[in-house]
Order: structure tokens, then sequence, then C-alpha cells
């Protein structure tokens, strides 16, 4: 188990110095995930006010951190391919945290590049594997038709209805922010209550607009330590706490369909850090669906199981309510090239420091972000602050 | 297999080469734990409840109720194109394992499907070896 006392005393000892996109995101055919990747860590690197030169660690999720350090030109003392889906880059940011604390690294590179929209090779399988031996033979196969088994699940048990709702309003709110954000794909798109009930299905109980987009996209972070980001171009963020784990792979084996393991991660995290749900300024979900935030916010304990409807009630979560969600537009209305994680932590640092233009939030010392990755399989949670 | 079988089929593991023989002649087979009495799915070498390795194959009765379903409206292999809407489900059988699977036999409608419905194993040949176990509701 965790040693809560030794993680306490690992609190903050790392910093986010800089966070960023690749130049483009949405469709972008032009330019190669490798691309993609590169354009992001120069970027971030900017933002940070650091060289490439200077970068001794490597992490990355979807590729290998050979193809990538190779095509940047980077011989990394640290390397890190953990690659549990898209919550791999929040799991990243820990581990950085660990290895920088250690004595590995001093300057952490999270690389993420995917061309989503524009390559749809899919990402080849062992024929032999259970998910491919006992799931893909009826047609169970990718995210939708997964959660949307573990979504039915929860509308038995806490009522249809005010499931089918709490998705509306998620949906709609996500929108809202991602109507303030010009990054975001539906910048100028607006979405009603009228319009996420007449999405078509994709797989019921999913519609259309319960689902993520799928873009072209990449992202980076920088990561170092607290002496050195003193030094950097804007500060530092600090590391206050983090979590990860998994406990399954296909959804079929998920041991219960409406507890996903941010049961875990959430608390250890918000206990590391020292701080309560209630303290928190901003929170940032990967929400691959609608249905993604609801149980999240449950698992993470924002509220007991089968109450995110009434949390959610009332648009709470939209710009100017009292409960700032998702504010770049999440991966429903902003970008999701595939394993959105790593830009749930872009955000909350855009937010912490003061960044984000029309879609700033008025208090913004302390956040969340929480990924999940595969079919509800594995979760990373971290708090962030202002240094 | 039949030419037009464009679906993708299960390639049998040292493991599961009982389940799918067992599954070619009709038969839906599981694993129990000789040491803690757990039962499982899907076939390992190990039980997952308490390690041991010490596993017994028994047969389901073929009946279990409805965990959860989807219906797929989308296809995500294009093997499934023609079969839209599908209803996709986790089905926990009488004895307690719960199984990936598909239930057919019944419109792809929300409202006619229901957690908890009875449901009874019913096996379609999709290969010289393999016969994939569906459900269908049970009287
Ligand atoms: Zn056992």
């Amino acid at each position: 188990m965790p040693n809560l006392q030794r993680l306490k005393n690992l609190s903050g000892s790392a910093s986010i110095v800089g966070v960023a996109e690749s130049d483009s995101l949405g469709k972008v055919p032009e330019k190669s995930p490798l691309a993609l990747h590169s354009e992001a860590a120069l970027n971030a690197l900017n933002d940070a006010g650091l060289q490439l030169s200077e970068v001794d660690a490597l992490f990355t999720a979807g590729w290998s951190t050979l193809d990538v350090a190779e095509y940047l030109g980077i011989q990394p003392r640290f390397t890190d391919s953990t690659s549990v889906g898209g919550s791999s880059f929040v799991i990243h940011l820990a581990h950085a945290m660990a290895a920088i604390a250690a004595g590995y690294c001093e300057v952490a590179l999270i690389t993420h590049g995917q061309s989503g929209r524009s390559d749809r090779a899919p990402i080849p399988r062992n024929p032999g594997a259970p998910m491919t031996q006992y799931e893909y033979p009826y047609g169970i196969i990718g995210p939708p038709i997964s959660y949307a088994m573990a979504c039915r699940r929860y509308m038995h048990e806490y009522g249809e209805d005010r499931t089918r709702q709490a998705m509306a309003e998620i949906a709609v709110s996500t929108r809202k922010w991602a109507n303030l954000n010009p990054k975001a794909y539906f910048h100028d798109t607006p979405l009603s209550f009228d319009d996420y009930h007449d999405s078509r299905w994709v797989a019921w109980p999913f519609h259309l607009v319960d689902c993520c987009l799928v873009t072209d996209a990449g992202a980076a972070i920088v990561v170092t330590t607290p002496e050195r980001a003193k030094n950097s171009r804007k500060g530092g963020i600090s590391v206050l706490g983090a979590g990860e784990g998994h406990d399954h792979s296909m959804i079929s084996q998920m041991p219960d369909l409406t507890r996903a393991f941010g049961r875990n991660t959430g608390p250890q995290a918000l206990e590391m850090a020292g701080v309560k749900h209630s303290d928190l300024d901003l929170t940032m979900i990967y929400d691959s669906f609608t249905y993604t935030v609801l149980v999240t916010l449950e698992n993470l304990g924002f509220c007991p199981p089968g109450e995110g409807p009434d949390f959610l009630a009332d648009q709470v979560s939209a710009p100017g309510g009292s409960f700032p969600l998702n504010t770049n537009g999440g991966g429903l209305s902003y970008t999701h090239p595939g394993m959105y994680g790593i830009f749930t932590i872009v955000e909350a640092v855009r937010q912490l420091r003061g960044e984000a233009g029309e879609r700033q939030i008025d208090k913004h010392e302390l956040a969340l972000a929480h990924g999940t990755g595969g079919l509800l399989s594995s979760t990373g949670t971290v708090v962030l602050g202002r240094s | 297999m039949s030419p037009e079988y464009t679906k993708p089929v299960p390639v049998p593991q040292p493991e599961s080469d009982h389940y799918w023989e067992q599954a070619k002649s009709g038969k839906l087979v599981f694993q129990k734990c000789s040491d803690c009495d757990s039962v499982q799915f899907y076939p390992r070498i190990l039980c997952v409840a308490c390690s041991s390795r010490s596993l017994d194959w028994i047969e389901s009765s073929g009946k279990g109720t409805l965990f959860t379903f989807a219906i797929a409206h989308v296809p995500p292999h294009p093997g499934f194109r023609e079969d839209l809407p599908y209803i996709t489900a986790i089905v926990e059988l009488e004895q307690g394992v719960k199984m990936p699977s598909q239930v057919i036999g019944i419109e792809p409608d929300p409202d006619l499907l229901h957690i908890g419905m009875p449901l009874e194993v019913v096996f379609e040949e999709i290969s010289e070896s393999i016969s994939l176990p569906k459900f269908r509701p049970a009287e």
C-alpha cells in the first residue's frame, strides 16, 4: 500500500514550468504524430524558458520514448513509456516528481502527439489477448460500447432519467466553456439541451454528443525542481498530490461497473496534498464521455455514489457556476486526439497561472486533474497548486 | 470459416483451448477453484481469488441474467456494419461468473431489454473450430 507519510514528504517536490499544445489542433493531416509531439515539446520548453538540450528525462505513451527521444535528438537519463491509456500522462507527472526527488533527473519532458482524426490505422493487438479473444468477437470493441455498458448499469442502479439529465448537464456546460476557448474545436458552435437530446445514437445510451471528439493534436509538459522553477520564465506550479492505478483491462472484467479506480487515486492525491474537495478551485476530469465525468466525480469523492446527478444539477459546472469543471471545453468540445489526459494538466496550469483569457476563473490557487485510461481501467489523479 | 465472415475470430490459447473446444460441442464451461471454490471467467492458469493453480472445469447450466447492455449504432469494426444495431451485453451466469456476449433473438430496443431479464445460451458457429456462445431471452 502507498506510504502516505512518505508521500506527504514528497508533496511539492517538483514544479511544472512549461505547458503547451502543438501549433495547431483539430484537423492536422499534414503533420505526423511525432511532429505533433515535437511541436508541443518545443512550445512547452519555450513556455518554460528552457532548451531542449537541458531535458534529461522523457515520458510518453502511445509511442515509445525510444522513438520520441530519437526524433527530438535527445538522450534522456530517465525514461518512462508507461502506457495505460489516456491517463498515462497524469501518471507520468507523478513519476517525474518521484524521479526528480530521487535525483535521477532535473528537467523532465512529458509529450503526447496523436493523429486520431487523420490516422485511423487501428492499434494492433495480440489476437490471443483476452480482450481480442473474448470481447472483440461480439463487437465489444473500443471505448463507446464499453463505456455505454457501464453507463447502462449505472442507470439501473441510480435511475435512468436522472443519469440522462446529468449527462446533458455535462455536455451543455462543457460546450459553454469551449465557446470561450479560441482553440476549441467547437468554439463557434453552441449546444442546447434540445440539441443534446436530438443528437443521434452512437452506442445507446450514448448520443453522439455524449462522446468525445476525435482530433489531431499534441501537448507537452516540462517539470523540474522547485529551485529551478523559481528562475523559470513564468514560475512553477507545484505538484502537491498524486495517485495512480488500475483494476482491469476489458470492461467485462471491471470489478464494479460504477466504481472506477479513482475511488483510490482521488482520496490519495488529496490526502498527500493535505487538502479537501472544498478547497479546490478547478476540477479537470478526462471526459471521454459525459458519463465518465459523472461517475468519476463520485469515484473521487466529490459526492456519494449515485448523487452525481444532484451534484451537477442546474449548470453549476458552466462558466459563472459554483463548480468550474473542464474549463478548456474538454475532450467533448475542445480536443481529443485519443489519449487526452495531458490536456487536463495543460489547462489546470494555465488557470492556476491566471492566463486562461476569457474563461479565466476568479479564484485560482488549487486544481485537481484526473485522467482515465483504457475502458474505465486506469486512473491518475494529481493535485496542483500555485507555488 | 466462410469467406464472408469478416468479424474478429477468437484465437484460442493453451489455457483456453478447452473452453473453445467445449463451446464447439455446445457446452459453456468455466473454471472453479478446488481450493477456495471461486468461479472465474476467463480461463487462466491461476485462481484470481486465492492464487491457487488447482482449477477444475465445470459446465454452466447455460442460464443467466442480463447484467448490463449497450446497443451499437456505429460499427466499431467493418465486420459489424451489416448487423447494426446490435446488442452487446455482460451476462451473469447462474453460477456467478460474468461474461461478455451478445443478446440475440430480440429487437435492439432499450425498452424491451431489462437488467436482470433471464437469458439462455445459444451457440453460433462462425468457423470450423469456433462456436460463439451468445444469449437469447429465456422462456
Ligand atoms: Zn481460489
